[in-house]
């Protein structure tokens, strides 16, 4: 099957918890022991507090649509999901702001708006590789 | 000694004595990225009245290292600067050259920008995609509007700016490359126009983005009394200052401000002697539309939220009160993908007065500043035409 967009690459180390939690359709995130502070994205130190004692906590999935943008045109010829896209950041509930694209909505500027309630959904590329996106809350279903 | 009078001994320490483009700028398939480069510095340095083998510090960032245009030059430097953060290195190296010159680690430095941004020419492969490549390619980002937009939107959520403000800003600064024989577009725009050109990433049409050409530029500083010499009136470096947050987008500690440009200020002011209200013309790095704005709010020239109000007609425009992008910005007369070269070489004709048409009366104290990525990193220059 060809995939319609370029696989995560490289995958580090000590993100890969990040990585087999997608592929099990769990959003495993950093947190530091010592601070309390969940951070993305993975490494070996907490950017908040300099600690080095860092631990993975699996994410409630639920967060805001903290900002987007409807892409028109991609440059990066291996991405080849039909424009337009939503790109998005969204901020979870647990702190850390990732970007993602926002999935199950109509890519109109009018259609969305910052802060509105988002959840997490799995989209497989293989069988290692899912890739958290995120939907309106309450959308419910898988993809 | 304290920091504070440390920093103020900096102060007017040294001059920037000569500046140019390559022999010419824009569409440029016939020349490398090397020969950018070498054209610059040839035509600075003739600028500033001083011969090559003059020079002994070479300062440059991007693809090649500043031992690859020392050597291209034909010299043999005896201080070297690499700093590559994006586009503001070159804004940044002036304040590194100035520490090497004031501390006689060299007598004559050279920033020096070639890039066949457009073109191609003499290229080798750069970006560092370590972690963009693993969280942010797979979903479609890449290249510099699909971050940039996201800083953009949050901006209109939380400041009611909107899509008309940012366009005028492409208004104003096409308005000055009217004036600029060396600008690549030069027939005035309308807000509606910028609306209703192609849209790329929303909120971004084709005329809220920069420019993609080949081209060079180079800087040429001494310390102040040798710059007395020089063929041309030197340019006093009043301040200088630089910061770094982040590199991804995810990681600004607030979206739509960024910390790297408001410590590059401060440093800068404070070595100056001058606050944000001072200056009578203004250098802001152009990528985008939404990025002066937010330079200003950063800077503190004014609230957060209320940077879109200087572009209004009249304020920043040409015979306007704060005249700002004066050679037509990144948006209109040149961006080769790190632009912090030409603000420079723009606010220094301006205050020797070389501007022409579009020369703005009796210009005495510039800002400028320069953004590397987005909003990540960023440098500050406090330019003036006596100490």
């Amino acid at each position: 099957m060809d995939l319609v967009r370029p696989l995560p690459h490289p995958i580090t180390p000590e993100a890969r918890p990040y990585w087999e939690g997608a592929r099990d359709g769990k959003l495993m995130v950093p947190k530091c022991r010592a601070c309390g502070k969940p951070f993305m994205y993975p490494r070996v130190m907490c950017p908040h507090c300099g600690a080095r004692d860092v631990t993975w906590i699996q994410a409630s999935g639920r967060g805001k649509l903290f900002s987007f943008e409807i892409a028109h045109q991609i440059l990066n010829k291996a991405f080849k999901v039909k424009t337009p896209v939503v790109l998005a950041m969204v901020e979870l509930d647990e702190g850390p702001r990732l970007l993602t694209n926002l999935v199950n909505v109509t890519p109109d500027p009018t259609a969305l708006h910052c802060d509105m309630p988002v959840e997490v959904v799995f989209e497989k590329l293989t069988d290692e590789i899912s890739l958290p996106m995120f939907q309106p809350a309450g959308s419910g279903g898988a993809r | 000694m304290s920091g504070l009078a440390r920093l103020k001994e900096l102060s007017n320490s040294v001059c920037i004595v000569g500046v140019d483009e390559s022999d010419e700028i824009g569409t440029l398939p016939n020349k490398s990225q090397l020969t950018l480069h070498v054209e610059a510095v040839s035509n600075a340095v003739r600028d500033a009245g001083l011969r090559m083998s003059d020079v002994d510090g070479v300062f440059t960032a991007g693809q090649h290292s500043p031992a690859t245009i020392a050597e291209a030059l034909g010299v043999i430097p005896r201080y070297v600067d690499g700093t590559t953060v994006g586009g503001c290195s070159f804004i940044i190296m002036v304040g590194h050259a100035m520490v090497a010159l004031h501390h006689g680690l060299c007598d004559v430095a050279v920033v020096s920008h070639g890039e066949s941004g457009r073109s191609g020419v003499g290229v080798s492969p750069r970006r560092d995609t370590a972690l963009p490549g693993q969280y942010e390619m797979p979903y479609g980002f890449g290249g510099a509007p699909t971050y940039f937009g996201l800083i953009t939107t949050r901006h209109m959520h939380e400041y009611g700016t909107t899509l008309e403000q940012w366009a005028q800003v492409a208004v104003s600064t096409r308005a000055w490359a009217g004036l600029n024989p060396k600008a690549k577009n030069r027939e005035p725009i309308t807000v509606e126009d910028v609306l209703k050109s192609r849209p790329v990433v929303w909120p971004f049409n084709v005329l809220n983005i920069c420019l993609v050409t080949d081209g060079g530029g180079a800087v040429v500083l001494t310390r102040a009394d040798r710059a007395k010499d020089c063929a041309k009136k030197p340019v006093y470096v009043r301040g200088a200052g630089e910061g770094a947050e982040h590199v991804m987008v995810t990681q600004m500690r607030t979206l739509t401000f960024s910390e790297a440009t408001r410590l590059s200020g401060e440093k800068a002011f404070t070595m100056a002697g001058v606050t944000p209200k001072d200056f009578d013309h203004v250098m802001l790095y152009d990528a985008f539309t939404s990025g002066p704005p937010i330079m200003l709010e950063s800077l503190g020239l004014c609230k957060p939220g209320e940077g879109v109000h200087f572009f209004a007609p009249g304020r920043s425009t040409p015979g306007g009160t704060l005249p700002i992008n004066t050679n037509g910005g990144g948006l209109s007369y040149t961006h080769t993908g790190m632009y912090g070269i030409f603000p420079i070489i723009e606010s220094v004709r301006q205050l020797r007065g070389e501007c022409g048409a579009r020369q703005v009366p009796n210009t005495k104290l510039s800002l400028v500043n320069g953004m590397g990525g987005m909003l990540s990193a960023a440098g500050t220059l406090v330019l003036a035409n006596d100490t």
